[in-house]
């Protein structure tokens, strides 16, 4: 099974490996810096569970987890 | 000859562009909207060390590749195809320093444009306090575009980037585009040359950049606290709203009246004097008493934005505001709506989405705003002010809470069907960006406030203006008698007044949909009242006033008209009015559209005229059956 960003812990660190979400949603995450390689922190959930907050590129978004599931990574250590 | 230079400023959301363009222009700005839409477009006449230059403030975008309707219309005006704009002499693409990569993005894009660019870059002392460093002769070379750091606050580096500007020419436009082989990703293409210029022309030292945000978001997006703080920031809202307004609005209430009393000594006694006073004056001054309370709200709603809480706002409702179909940037807009409905549907420009955008404008209305306080406050006091439930609680104030969640659980009802219906549409994305908190911005702030409010009350004197005049003129022909009001005793000019009223044609339609309004237990006068509050919700209990003889003047506490609703009888001798009469119609006003000021901005913000008739119609058949409900099913139930 491979390991999507929606089931990175808060505070949990990853790598992205592929965005693979549909267009205009896909190209959009791609836009805002989510491209393979790039590393990026889990920084909290919203109070009910979503959306989360994550940093990436030294600035914080906030994505669904719908779309977060779109993103596959590789868990990192920081 | 010379020609005047036209510059685009263009950046990503956040990046300081508003304020940089509020700096170069001053006051000598223009907003108007571009063709066919509802995007703002700003224009202003910017001082560059002598010469004057045109700036053209292009929407916040991440990206030239149009996914948003902002998107593209910038990508146009960069390639010179929107009417009426010419094609910009240069770009000034701003960058926030403490966000260079995702910035730079949007840039390398614009740079492979036909324009000659400068790079404004902002946030720059920030940035160093961060601990980082830029050599902005590298970055410059790397990108092929000079960069000019800029202060916006301070004034820094202005005179530069006007050299800048004044000096580039197109002719010495050197970028080539970056060249894309067929198999690889031109995102991730670009964010690799984005990532080789970083890394060659900024130092970083070890230090976290996001600790003084990240502090304040651990209480302010906290999983408890942060629901608690929002509801408290909302309730503060509110009563700034409501008390601070409340004197200026009755300056103003009485500000109008006296106008209204001067045209009237001024003018000669006859139809231009009544139609000044009675049509143009306190048809335009019964909207614009609002104006205190638009503007404070505007207020709000601006240093909610620049500060950067209005996002976390979003943040912490999206979950709540997804389950109907809605997206967590409706969250404030709706909450507006309390205050008043127009400065809500602006604030859902924020909502980059169409069908969102739209389905939030139509449930906006359902928000008991202020214009429904007079009219519930009226019926209370004429029915509801001595009983207590439970002992201890006030009835009146049991039905007033009724009246909000009717409209709230009516609203929710409404975005569930509208989304799955005539704005169906797959659950939209939420990808927002969290910007750092940031101290507003003063100017920043005021200049949005008093931009939108000017919006309001230029309406205010064209469509609402129009309106007045014609529920005037219904209520004024024909004339029932050619005395000329003002000749009897006080009186008899009310007697007078209200037999007026009843022989006008709005007295007619009062008594041609009597037999559709019977039902829900309202005679022809109420039916009158019902038509002239149509233009303005509180206008019911002016109109009241002068139906029941005591004059325009009484508002919604005056013993007399208390008096007057509750003795009044019909015909038959029956009393008018009973408690189940008294419900019925605040349902009615909970749920029906009147206010033409709230038309006349949907059909602005919509660009069309059918959402607002839609909305017209919608809403008033629901207020109709509800009504109906309410009345029929209260009799049953053996009230009234």
């Amino acid at each position: 099974m491979t390991a999507t960003l929606s089931k990175v812990p808060d505070g949990g660190f990853a790598r992205v490996k592929a965005v693979v979400g549909e267009e205009p949603i896909s190209k959009r995450l791609m836009e805002m810096g989510i491209v393979p390689g790039v590393s990026i922190k889990v920084v909290k959930s919203a109070p009910f569970g979503d959306p989360i907050e994550i940093r990436v590129l030294g600035y914080n978004l906030a994505i669904r987890r719908n779309e977060a599931a779109t993103i596959h990574i590789d868990l990192t250590d920081e | 000859m010379t020609e005047t230079l036209t510059v685009a400023l263009a950046g990503n959301p956040n990046a300081g562009k508003t304020t940089l363009f509020n700096a170069l222009t001053g006051l000598r700005q223009k907003v108007a909207n571009f063709p066919g839409v509802t995007v703002e477009r700003k224009t202003g006449r910017w001082d560059a060390n002598g010469s004057l230059v045109d700036i053209i403030d292009l929407p916040g975008l991440y990206s030239l590749d149009a996914t948003s309707i902002d998107e593209e219309i910038a990508r146009k005006v960069l390639s010179g195809e929107t009417d009426g704009i010419e094609i910009p002499g240069v770009v000034i693409a701003v960058v926030d320093a403490t966000n260079l990569e995702r910035n730079l993005y949007l840039v390398t894009q614009i740079l492979e444009q036909e324009t000659p660019v400068i790079v404004a870059m902002t946030m720059t002392d920030l940035f160093e306090e961060q601990g980082h460093e830029v050599d902005v002769a590298k970055l410059s070379e790397m990108l092929g575009a000079q960069v000019v750091q800029v202060d916006a606050r301070t004034g820094r580096g202005l005179e530069e980037l006007a050299a800048a500007a004044l000096s580039v020419k197109r002719d010495t436009k050197t970028n080539p585009p970056i060249e894309f082989s067929d198999t690889e990703n031109p995102i991730f293409r670009r964010y690799k040359q984005i990532s080789d210029i970083v890394q060659a022309s900024v130092r970083h030292t070890d230090r976290d950049a996001h600790a003084f945000s990240d502090k304040i978001d651990r209480v302010l997006t906290h999983r408890f606290f942060g629901l608690v703080i929002l509801l408290a920031v909302l309730l503060l809202i509110f009563q700034v709203i409501f008390s601070w307004a409340a004197l200026p609005m009755d300056l103003l209430d009485a500000g109008f009246g006296s106008l209204a009393d001067a045209a009237k000594s001024v003018l000669p006694v006859g139809i231009l004097a009544d139609l000044v006073a009675d049509g143009i004056i306190a048809g335009v001054g019964g909207v614009l008493i609002f104006l205190p309370q638009i503007l404070l709200l505007f207020l709000f709603i601006s240093v909610l934005e620049d500060s950067g809480y209005m996002a976390r706002a979003a943040f912490l409702m999206d979950k709540l505001m997804s389950r109907v179909g809605l997206h967590g940037k409706a969250f404030l807009p709706l909450i507006s709506s309390f205050a008043c409905a127009i400065p809500g549907i602006m604030a859902t420009r924020t909502i980059e989405d169409r069908r969102d955008r739209f389905a939030t404008i139509m449930i906006a209305p359902f928000m008991s705003c202020s214009a429904r306080l007079p009219v519930y406050t009226l019926m209370i006091a004429a029915f509801f002010s001595t009983q207590v439930v439970f002992g201890f609680l006030s009835l009146g104030a049991v039905i007033m809470l009724g009246m909000y969640l009717l409209g709230i659980v009516l609203a929710i009802v409404a975005a569930f069907i509208f989304k799955r219906t005539i704005l169906k549409a797959p659950p939209p994305p939420f990808i927002m960006e969290m910007p750092p908190y940031r101290m507003p911005n003063i100017r920043t702030v005021f200049q949005n406030m008093l931009e939108r409010s000017w919006l309001f009350i230029k309406r205010a004197g064209t469509v609402i203006l129009a309106i007045s005049i014609i529920l005037w003129a219904l209520a004024y022909f024909p004339r029932t008698s050619e005395t000329p009001a003002g000749a009897g005793t006080e009186v008899a000019e009310q007697t007078g007044e209200s037999e007026q009223l009843a022989n006008s044609y709005a007295g007619m339609l009062g008594h041609a949909i009597e037999p559709v309004i019977e039902p829900l237990g309202f005679d022809w006068k109420i039916g009158v009242a019902l038509i002239a509050s149509f233009a303005a919700r509180e206008v019911l209990v002016s109109t009241l006033s002068i139906i029941y003889n005591v004059g325009a003047d009484a508002n919604e506490e005056s013993e007399t008209l208390l008096s007057a609703i509750r003795d009044a009888k019909r015909s038959d001798g029956t009393p008018a009015w009973t408690p189940l009469t008294a419900v019925t119609l605040m349902v009615f006003f909970v749920i029906a559209m009147q206010c033409m000021s709230t038309v006349a901005v949907v059909r602005r913000e919509t660009n069309s005229w059918s959402w607002p008739l839609f909305m017209v119609a919608h809403m008033t058949v629901l207020a109709y059956v509800a009504a109906l409900i309410t009345y029929q099913g209260g009799k049953f139930l053996g009230f009234g």
